[in-house]
């Protein structure tokens, strides 16, 4: 079925060239990261994790969003989600594969990653992660491909697929549970030393997720012969405002545990990062725009009337997803190494070759997904 | 055929991508490496020995480096007993190197027609050469 | 599941008897043989009997020995700055600490290495905020940190290949030919005790000052102090101990004779973020001398 990707059109082609020159450029910056260290990147000895690994954070959310397809329609059989789920686990392979890519570039030595496997650590939340995110991947990948060679052949997929779709779903909560206790169990960061970690994780995921997949089904529609149909969209649309709900609450949850309690160590990285310290506030505007667009896209998504026109839906999704861009893909991981163990304030700023690897890596993940997605919809083409 | 023209094309191309190695070499004769014991402190010793046999640190030498590592760092046991009873310390910076103090002469004679590069002197200091033996501390 | 029944016979056009295979089976099998051949040779050689008998290798009978190494700083012993930078070079002079001053001054600070630093009380006790009215002697003074060597420490709970961990005497140590340089163990102390390297540090090693007995280390790896375990295992002082003169006291802590232990119980003695529970083995003497 791979074959499917080879044809296409200028447009499809344009887009494919457009990747495969940001993945040279990235490429080559990684190379030079290589060679002359992390150092490169505005990472320091106190903010020594940053725009890496809160991509891979925020991706493992979005590869656990696929569960919010496969739950409502091999569990509880709503039929309506049908022709999309396709689209949610080939997003989930893509957001591995960038999930992988990401933590890759931000190792200091990367060609000893077999360590992880030759000494496995069982009390290592990192081995773990790995651990759960390959089996992840691979049952995806297994699942996807089965299914849509299944429905190319017109025939119902083997009975050997189900228990692994089941496996899926708690295999899918578990994966982001994990990258959440990277942070929830370490000892020194008040930022992160907290409980409700892993389920405002799964509340940001299922949120930003399935947010994700309506833009991405949007544009299917616009740009294919494959129309994923309004039914689904507005399924996903009530999801994603559910569950967007959620994840504002537990923010708020935290806030008030912070300020209510009065602890210095725990407002501090909330002054840091919504207010600046010591005249030092570089993320200031970015948290502030992460709130604005998070409550602005709920104001949209709870009213029927806004959220069945397909445009406004749309707006709201991407402010949806931006605002939990910045929120898990930067603010969480700054937020608790701001400020230092110390209580002193070193900032952090991508530099400019971070800048570049992480869209080449972002670049890898999108051409996983067009092509992935060419030949699911080449298949729905073919079969309709 | 179909598409012979692609299939050809990129039938030279892999043929090449995959010679490419003895084609760059082409010409290029190596000799056979002939490592050089010519060091301040082996022409000192009476009996030229090292920690163990030639034949065994020819083809077990990694290895045993990689156990000594474990067993200094992992272990805390800095002492090793050989074959032939005798201990010595385990340390490639103070043991193997002092003796072998003539890196390019001896290590990287064989390395380099291997065509291997072990990077344990990235960190492991490798003696100053063509200078007379410095002071240890 | 794997469908073996590939091999189908029949006959093709002019009625010869014919084996068929289609393209997707044939990249079946050569994908399973491949793993095989790789998996079954790595599972072979990874059996292979590699080690070191027991018998070959024993600790130096030199080394000191204990079952939990502990210091005990006294800083009311340390009066000018000199008598810090001495402890301070001592132990970054025989490790080979690169010293990063000759960069710009952000990039300093955000890319040094340090193994031993001083910084003041409010930095050092940072959960013990900002009292005003606290003894401004002791609001002053400059502390030595190091890494704690914590008896429950969070860096060896989380690195995911070992190449941090607890030695049976106590020490936290560091391999840093298994570290792959991810940084969990920096994210995961609470006393930033540990420096990665952003670079290559060799450029930034005093030249004509490298320790030739020691290693240095490489790009992408993190290090801290190590309770200099290599004099240790020699019979000799760690090196902020020897250049304190008495202001950093090291010894046994689970021996109650130990010098560090007759500190710890006739003297206050506090150590860093204690409510964390890694248990750390520094303790620092407060009121040690007349003043602070």
């Amino acid at each position: 079925m791979l074959d499917k990707a080879l044809t296409g059109g200028r447009r499809y082609w344009t887009w494919i060239f457009f990747l495969i020159a940001v993945i040279g450029v990235a490429f080559i910056t990684y190379l030079k990261q290589f060679n002359d260290g992390l150092g490169i990147t505005g990472l320091s000895r106190d903010v020594s994790w940053g725009l890496y690994i809160g991509q891979f954070t925020f991706l493992v959310g979005v590869a656990a969003s696929a569960v919010m397809l496969v739950i409502p329609y091999y569990l509880h059989d709503f039929k309506k989600f049908g022709k999309i789920v396709i689209l949610g686990e080939f997003l989930a392979i893509s957001a591995v594969i960038m999930c992988i890519l990401f933590i890759f570039v931000d190792m200091g030595q990367p060609m000893r990653i077999v360590n992880v496997i030759l000494y496995p650590t069982l009390n290592s939340i990192m081995f773990w992660d790995s651990v759960v995110l390959m089996g992840y991947l691979a049952l995806n990948l297994v699942i996807g491909w089965t299914t849509l060679g299944a429905e190319r052949k017109g025939v119902r997929p083997p009975d050997w697929v189900k228990p692994l779709i089941y496996l899926s779903i708690p295999w899918a909560v578990s994966i982001h549970t994990v990258t959440a206790f990277l942070y929830a169990g370490i000892p020194g960061r008040h930022f992160w030393l907290t409980a409700v970690m892993a389920p405002r994780f799964l509340a940001s995921a299922f949120a930003g997720g399935p947010a994700l997949l309506i833009l991405l089904a949007l544009l299917v529609r616009k740009f294919t012969k494959f129309d994923p149909g309004h039914e689904p969209i507005q399924a996903l649309a009530k999801i994603v405002t559910y569950a967007m709900f959620a994840n504002v609450f537990l923010l708020g949850m935290e806030f008030f545990t912070a300020f209510y309690s009065n602890i210095p160590g725990h407002m501090h990285p909330f002054h840091y990062l919504y207010a600046g310290v010591e005249g030092h506030g570089k993320l200031v505007p970015l948290m502030w725009v992460s709130s604005i667009f998070a409550l602005a896209s709920l104001g949209l998504l709870v009213f029927p009337g806004l959220r069945k026109n397909e445009k406004i839906l749309a707006f709201a999704c991407v402010m949806l997803f931006t605002s939990l861009w910045i929120d898990k893909g930067f603010g969480l991981i700054i937020g608790g190494f701001v400020p230092n163990m110390f209580e002193g304030i070193t900032e952090y700023w991508p530099s400019l070759p971070e800048a570049i690897i992480t869209l080449g890596v972002w670049a890898i993940g999108l051409l996983v997904l067009t092509v992935l997605y060419k030949v699911a919809v080449s298949v729905r083409e073919e079969t309709a | 055929m179909y598409d012979s023209g692609k299939i050809i094309a990129g039938l030279i191309v892999f043929v090449l991508f995959v010679t490419f190695p003895f084609l760059s070499n082409m010409g290029k004769a190596s000799a056979k490496p002939k490592p050089s014991i010519d060091t301040p402190v082996i022409n000192q010793m009476q009996v030229k020995k090292c920690v163990e046999s030639k034949e065994f640190m020819r083809s077990e030498h990694m290895q045993l480096l990689n156990n000594w590592r474990d067993s200094v760092v992992r272990n805390g046991d800095r002492i090793y007993v050989n074959k032939a009873g005798q201990s010595v310390t385990m340390s490639l910076q103070n043991t193997c190197m002092d003796c072998h103090s003539n890196k390019k002469k001896f290590c990287d004679e064989c390395h380099n027609y291997m065509g291997v590069k072990p990077y344990c002197w990235t960190c492991h200091i490798a003696p100053k050469e063509k200078m007379p033996k410095e002071n240890m501390l | 599941m794997l469908d073996l029944s590939y091999r189908t016979e029949g006959e093709d056009a002019e009625g010869e008897h014919v084996m068929s295979m289609n393209r997707r089976q044939f990249l079946r099998l050569v994908g399973v043989s491949t793993v095989a051949g790789i998996g079954g040779t790595a599972v072979f050689s990874g059996l292979r009997n590699k080690g070191l008998e027991a018998v070959q290798t024993m600790p130096d009978p030199r080394a000191l020995t204990a079952k939990r190494w502990g210091f005990v700083v006294d800083i009311s012993k340390l009066q000018t700055d000199e008598d810090y930078q001495k402890c301070i070079d001592a132990c970054h002079d025989i490790h080979n600490v690169p010293d990063m001053s000759s960069l710009p001054a952000e990039l300093q600070k955000r890319q040094e290495v340090k193994w031993i630093w001083k910084d003041t009380f409010e930095h050092t006790f940072p959960t013990a905020p900002e009292d005003e009215y606290q003894n401004s002697e002791l609001k002053e003074k400059n502390f030595f940190l190091f890494c704690n060597h914590c008896a429950e420490p969070a860096c060896v709970r989380v690195c995911p290949t070992k190449a941090t961990f607890k030695r049976k005497d106590g020490i936290v140590m560091q391999d840093m030919h298994r570290c792959i340089g991810c940084r969990f163990c920096m994210a995961a102390c609470p006393f930033a005790a540990r420096s990665f390297n952003w670079r290559d540090p060799r450029p930034f090693i005093k030249p004509g000052k490298e320790n030739k007995e020691f290693p240095t280390r490489m790009i992408g790896v993190v290090e801290k102090c190590t309770f200099c375990y290599e004099r240790l295992a020699k019979g000799m002082k760690p090196a902020c101990v020897e250049a304190s003169n008495g202001a950093i006291v090291f010894g046994d802590l689970e021996d109650p004779n130990s010098e560090v232990r007759k500190i710890i119980a006739t003297k206050y003695t506090i150590r860093r973020k204690p409510e964390l529970g890694t248990q750390p083995g520094i303790y620092y003497v407060i009121g040690g001398g007349e003043h602070a």
